[in-house]
């Protein structure tokens, strides 16, 4: 057997496979958390964008201090050490902004467009903050060792013409996510107060009735959110870069994956993380190289065979949303209609 | 009669506009079945929900064992030993039987597998789908969860709101005789019936409603031979 066939799949791991696995865990971690307080506090958070950004600065910021007294990781990022401060400062704005927006209209049991257009207030309130901080920039916080495995070393380790890199970054996405996404499940389905944010979720009235205090279930589900979105944008900020902009719109996605899963559906927001990370990188993703290596000897293709420019990303995203809610509308695991 | 377990006395109340309840009287001691029936619009639940905290009363008072309970909300109501049933939505249909079960007894800190075993003695179909999302089952079955989840609380008083609304005939002859059980067991059951004549059968206590005031009150028996009560709300 020829190794073309296995050079294609080399390119195509190496340019779609880990960066869809490691951009699918970010999403999924960011719907995670949009689709919890969609499932207890029955509103779109459009502010959760905003949120990841604003845990990342303060993650970021915490993350130069240490850098500054010359505290390192070793060859993990010293953002990991950072972040337990990063979840803190945004837990503790998501109860102010709760305490000082949200709770006045869950007072007066407000329809939920008008926490969805309060959410929208709350994310440029967090947005003017964020950029007044740390500014609109780009910022670069990734230190420690770059990589897991170099193409370079793959490629004479193994013999193939292609490489596959693993970037530290990634590897730390994946491996968090997956350990995140366990201790989140064993939380909901084993503790006593996850049960309980999953009674409020089905039945408000009855779980009121059972004795659950509702505000302590509101505020668990902030604490949750908060640290699931400060996780999402400070692995995202190490895997690509911060810029408060980029977060704002990740909303985008992040809203797709949870809708397409499936909102309210912890499962449905991880399934949809990954649907849409792989949907948006197979379709941006120039397949000439792949193609080179399937195609006989001077076949192959001469443009990119790229579906869509990586600038229309985001038309993805959107247009699987679309689809989702005119042929779906409650998702691939059957959440709530919205 | 003032000095019953459970008394919700001279009840006048409504949500925000004209009154529904007008002076209307409902009481129930421990051990013993009352049934509220009455006509459509007659106020049986709205009573039900007045002596449980749900509905804001201009007049009157509500009483459990001495206590005045009047101003406490439904969940002081439950911590106090009172459980509520509701007519509908009354599970959580994506939790399964067992955490169903667990959530009713949320208030309380010991250990609760013993009621939960009494639980499931009492109703042994929700032993074996204990796993079970609640959702899942049948419309008896649901029932039970409920009755069941009310339960786990170790209530003095066990209060339901039309429990067979909605099952067959032999579901709901079922239900009564676990109901029955339940009563035995020292607990003050106090329901809301539509199938008035079923459930007069099994009742210590009667009370016929109409427009939200007391219109009979006897023994389930004695209603039930009672003429008048047979011709304008039995259907003879």
């Amino acid at each position: 057997m020829s190794v073309e066939p296995l050079n294609a799949l080399l390119v195509l791991t190496n340019f779609v496979i880990v960066p869809g696995m490691a951009y699918g865990s970010q999403l999924a971690l960011g719907a995670l958390g949009v689709t919890l307080v969609y499932a207890v506090l029955r509103f779109s958070n459009f502010a959760h964008g905003d949120l990841m950004a604003f845990g990342t600065m303060a993650t970021i910021l915490f993350t130069w201090w240490l850098q500054a007294l010359g505290v390192g990781f070793g060859p993990l990022p010293t953002a990991l050490l950072a972040l337990p401060a990063g979840i803190v400062a945004a837990v503790a704005i998501s109860l102010l902004f709760d305490r000082t927006v949200y709770r006045f209209y869950r007072a007066q049991k407000s329809p939920p467009v008008v926490f969805v257009i309060a959410s929208v207030g709350v994310m440029f309130l967090l947005n003017g903050l964020t950029r007044m901080i740390i500014g609109p920039d780009d910022q670069r916080f990734a230190d420690g060792e770059r990589f897991i495995i170099r193409a370079r070393d793959f490629k004479t380790m193994t013999g193939f013409d292609e490489g596959v890199a693993l970037r530290t970054t990634q590897g730390l996405t994946v491996v968090v996510a997956i350990v995140v996404v366990i201790a989140l499940f064993l939380f909901l389905n084993r503790s006593r107060m996850g049960k309980a944010m999953r009674a409020y979720s089905d039945n408000e009235d009855l779980a009121l009735l059972s004795g659950i205090d509702p505000n302590r279930v509101v505020m668990v589900t902030w604490i949750i959110a908060a640290a699931l979105a400060t996780l999402a944008g400070v692995l995202y900020g190490l895997d690509k870069s911060f810029k408060p902009f980029t977060y704002f719109q990740l909303l985008l996605p992040i809203f797709a994956a949870a809708i397409v899963g499936g909102i309210g559906n912890p499962v449905g927001a991880i399934a949809g993380g990954f649907i849409i990370a792989f949907s948006e990188l197979t379709v941006t993703y120039a397949y000439k190289r792949f193609l080179g290596y399937l195609t006989p000897e001077g076949w192959s293709p001469e443009g990119l065979i790229q579906l869509l420019s990586t600038e229309y990303k985001f038309a993805v995203s959107f247009v699987i949303l679309v689809m989702v809610l005119l042929i779906r509308p409650t998702g691939l695991f059957r959440g709530r209609v919205i | 009669m003032s000095d019953s377990f459970l008394i919700g006395e001279a009840m006048t109340g409504g949500y925000g506009g004209a009154d529904i309840l007008k002076g209307c009287t409902i009481a129930v001691e421990e051990g013993e079945i009352a049934v509220i029936v009455g006509p459509n619009g007659a106020g049986k639940s709205t009573a039900m929900k007045a002596v449980f905290g749900m509905l804001p009363l201009r007049e009157g008072a509500v009483r459990l064992g001495g206590d005045d309970i009047t101003a406490l909300t439904p969940q002081d109501r439950v911590a106090r030993g009172m459980g509520f049933v509701p007519q509908t939505s009354n599970v959580f249909t994506t939790m399964s039987v067992e955490e169903n079960l667990e959530m009713g007894a949320y208030l309380r800190r010991d250990d609760i597998a013993e009621t939960m075993e009494q639980v499931y003695a009492l109703f042994p179909i929700l032993g074996d789908k204990r796993r079970q999302p609640a959702g899942e089952l049948s419309g008896g079955q649901r029932q039970q969860v409920a009755v069941g989840r009310a339960l786990m609380t170790r209530p003095k008083v066990l209060m339901l709101d039309e429990p067979t609304a909605g099952v067959s005939p032999i579901v709901m002859d079922e239900l009564f005789d676990r109901i029955i059980e339940i009563a035995r067991t020292g607990i003050a059951i106090l329901m809301v019936e539509q199938n008035a004549r079923q459930a007069l059968n099994i009742a210590d206590k009667g009370y016929v409603l109409v427009q939200g005031a007391n219109r009979f009150t006897d023994t389930g028996e004695a209603l039930l031979a009672n003429p008048d009560v047979r011709r304008s709300f039995l259907g003879g």
